[in-house]
């Protein structure tokens, strides 16, 4: 019947070892932690190994989290085996005063916009990538939207009146 | 094509008729009608007007559905939506206006030749709408002036319909010296505009 | 020079000629800036920019409850927002294991189906616009009049139609949706077959399309192409047929699928998939009208803690005020944990990643649009071709900037 989470999970350990943790499977999907370093490395497995074969990349994306102290920022990555329909997802924690990943973008081209766009909302550098710019927000922008820490409204109205929307109390530091 | 295009089950009957051509006031005789110049200009001008739809996002598709045959907007003279600025007098503002696109939509408003109305179309455009958030423009009138405001998320065809013949009142009854008056470069002056 | 315009530097020296096909397309595509450099009308290189209808979604779901953020969903794809809706609801549902009765599945199939065909009918018309034919627009746009009054019945607006619930619809069928819809399945043959008529064998048409931004099906699945353009490439990967939902097994339906992967081979399959979504909406609604007396006034789960009461209620008894507005403001108990659920959206796999920490929103939604992830192959596709066949491409990949900038 082919791939179950069973399979891949032992090969993946087979494989690796304890570099892989967190190992779960909400709503069933295999879901796991890999150690910053070797996030090429594991999809590079996944992609090459004749019967993992995981050669969709279907979302790349972040989270910040800021309670995680040394941790804050989470880079998710799911893929999919389209032939035995299986999908996958795997995090890569990363510091966030140093947010350096390994870009995924030699192994599938689908990467190249996702990272830029995680770039853009919460400052992680991908490394490798051929063109880190900012993609969806304006170029001057100097600081990353998506993070916790940074409101979501534009500060420079001035005719809203906060008393309304229940905004008395200052945005929520997390730092 | 002939398909018979009554999807409406109530028919209810037209109360009052309704007119396009009022001749504007003046003194007729035979074979001569004299009257004011600006209405006469006005008069052309307002049942002649082509539009620029600067659509971005939904309200686009609510200006497609008002270009094709069930609320056609050429009955009422923009046969021919100009995608050139220069060659337009409408600049409808379809959409969402974000700040990356907001020195965009003042170039487009500049290269747009006297006189000029803009009409903003959705909540989007007239006020940032629902998202109220660090990237969107919170109403166009922040980069350029505005003439009429069609509220609505997306407005329906009928309300874009009205709004247009709101702009073809401001055109019909505008003075022919209203765009060189000081109140009106006035108003440029306060959006930056020469 | 305009300063927003950042020609790269030595641009006016060189022999080639650099082009801003800039951000104010002729209305129907959306905002995509590419810089393209030209020689004589053959493309060289293009240099695409997105990110002028950035309306951050992404934050802004994560202030707000459940039913709040649809609304925000139906915005993304604006021209079958009833499939965004839907999957945002379906992946609530999964999210607190919610089962939906079979009655709201396939009353759920008809309107997503009904999106589908809205959606492509925008596509396919609007291709035959840019290469010169503007009948097919104005034919079929007179169908999509006839879906709008659907939804109108429904939910009550046209476009964003912020359709349904968690567990169903706000309200029952009505006799006069049903009638609308019976016309609507008497009269779409007859459209679509006069539309067809317009475009398939034209050798205008054919011409033009033909060999057009062609993509073979690895570089199709590498890019992380979904929907019509990755099966137009030859990769029948469907996502109502890998990860059925809504009930889309009961139903036998088949997902076409192109070769090369070019303008001609995308329209041939959004056409063949109109026809495949008139089956569906056939079979659903006869499955519909199968269900009985009580069966037939069933329109949604029985979820008091997740789906709003009715207005009748809310507006004479207690607890069914206190229960909307409990439900609306987000009180309401959310597990931890995370879920990725995805639907065939009418450009291709529409995911949601949701995060939640048990509070009122979620802690962390993502959208995986499927417009975004393939307008990054517009580069390779229209390189080495003539500038009029990167318009024809641009069109023909369906890109919905509402979906792309989110």
């Amino acid at each position: 019947m082919g791939l179950s989470n069973e399979i891949i999970k032992n090969k993946l350990t087979e494989k690796f070892g304890d570099q892989l943790t967190g190992w779960e499977e909400p709503y069933g999907m295999l879901t796991f932690t890999a150690a910053k370093d070797i996030n090429l490395k594991v999809m590079q497995f996944l992609l090459d190994d004749a019967e993992l074969r995981f050669q969709f990349l279907t979302d790349l994306t972040a989270v910040n989290y800021p309670d995680n102290k040394g941790a804050e920022l989470a880079v998710v990555y799911h893929l999919h085996n389209l032939k035995d329909n299986v999908r996958i997802r795997f995090k890569v924690f990363t510091d966030i005063t140093k947010p350096d990943v390994w870009s995924a973008t030699a192994l599938y081209s689908t990467a190249n916009w996702m990272e830029r766009e995680t770039y853009d909302f919460y400052g992680v550098n991908f490394v490798g990538h051929p063109n880190l710019k900012r993609i969806l927000n304006v170029d001057e922008m100097d600081y990353f939207p998506m993070r916790k820490e940074y409101p979501l409204e534009e500060q420079t109205r001035t005719d809203k009146d906060d008393e309304m929307f229940g905004r008395n109390t200052p945005v929520k530091k997390y730092n | 094509m002939a398909r018979p295009v009554q999807y409406n089950i109530h028919q209810k009957p037209l109360e009052t008729p309704y007119t396009l051509g009022e001749a504007p006031e003046g003194v007729k005789g035979e074979g001569f009608f004299a009257t004011k110049l600006s209405d006469v200009v006005g008069l052309a001008r307002k049942n002649s007007i082509w539009p620029l739809p600067f659509a971005t996002s939904c309200c686009g598709i609510e200006f497609m559905a008002l270009m094709a045959s069930h609320y056609d907007l050429a009955r009422f003279g923009s046969e021919r939506v100009s995608f050139s600025p220069r060659q337009c007098d409408l600049l409808m503002v379809m959409g969402t206006i974000s700040k990356k696109m907001a020195p965009v939509l003042r170039q487009v408003y500049l290269q747009m030749a006297e006189p000029r109305w803009v009409l903003a179309m959705g909540a989007c455009a007239c006020s940032g709408g629902i998202f109220d958030s660090y990237s969107v423009l919170q109403g166009i009138d922040q980069v350029i002036p505005v003439d009429v405001y069609v509220p609505g998320c997306p407005p329906r065809p009928e309300a874009v319909l009205d709004g247009f013949i709101r702009i073809q009142e401001l055109v019909g009854k505008e003075s022919i010296r209203r765009r060189s008056s000081d109140q009106y470069k006035e108003l440029l002056a306060g959006y930056g505009i020469q | 020079m305009s300063e927003h315009i950042k020609l790269p530097a030595g641009s006016l020296e060189k022999q080639t000629t650099t082009l801003n096909l800039g951000p104010t397309h002729p209305a129907t595509h959306g905002v995509f800036q590419n810089i393209v450099e030209l020689d004589g009308e053959r493309i060289l290189d293009a240099v695409p920019t997105v990110g002028f209808i950035h309306r951050a979604f992404e934050k802004i779901a994560e202030r707000r409850p459940f039913y709040q953020i649809t609304p925000l969903t139906d915005r993304m794809n604006y021209c079958s927002s009833p499939i965004n809706n839907m999957g945002w609801h379906i992946t609530c549902e999964r999210f607190l294991g919610i089962q939906t009765p079979k009655r709201v599945d396939y009353l759920r199939i008809i309107i997503m189906e009904l999106a589908r065909i809205s959606d492509h009918l925008i596509c396919n018309s609007i291709v035959g616009v840019d290469s010169g034919a503007y009948t097919g627009f104005l034919y079929v746009m007179q169908m999509r009049e006839l879906i709008y009054e659907i939804y109108e019945e429904i939910c009550g607006s046209r476009l964003t139609t912020n359709i349904g619930r968690i567990g169903g619809f706000e309200r029952n069928f009505t006799n006069t949706a049903f009638e609308k819809l019976e016309k609507f399945i008497k009269e779409w043959p007859g459209v679509l077959k006069e539309f067809e008529n317009l475009f398939t064998r034209n050798r205008i048409f054919m011409e033009r399309t033909i060999g057009c931004g062609p993509i073979s099906a690895e570089r199709a699945m590498n890019y992380g192409f979904t929907g019509p353009n990755l099966r137009a490439a030859g990769v029948d990967y469907d996502v109502r047929v890998h990860t059925p939902y809504s009930s889309y097994e009961d139903f036998t339906f088949t997902v076409p699928v192109g070769s090369t992967g070019d303008c001609y081979d995308r329209f041939l399959v959004r056409n063949q998939e109109m026809w495949q979504s008139l089956e569906l909406i056939k079979q659903a609604y006869a499955k519909v009208q199968e269900f009985k007396g009580k069966d037939a006034e069933v329109y949604h789960a029985d979820i008091p803690e997740y789906y709003l009461p009715e207005k009748k209620d809310v507006y004479t008894k207690m607890e069914a005020l206190i229960y909307h507005f409990k439900i609306i403001m987000g009180e309401i108990p959310m597990p931890k944990g995370e879920i990725y659920s995805s639907v065939e959206g009418a450009n291709g796999e529409l995911g949601f990643y949701m995060i939640s920490d048990g509070g009122r929103t979620p802690f962390r939604l993502h959208f995986r649009r499927p417009c975004f992830i393939y307008y990054q192959a517009y580069t390779e596709l229209i390189k080495g071709g003539l500038l009029s066949d990167a318009i024809i491409t641009m069109s023909s990949l369906n890109l919905i900037a509402g979906e792309l900038d989110a």
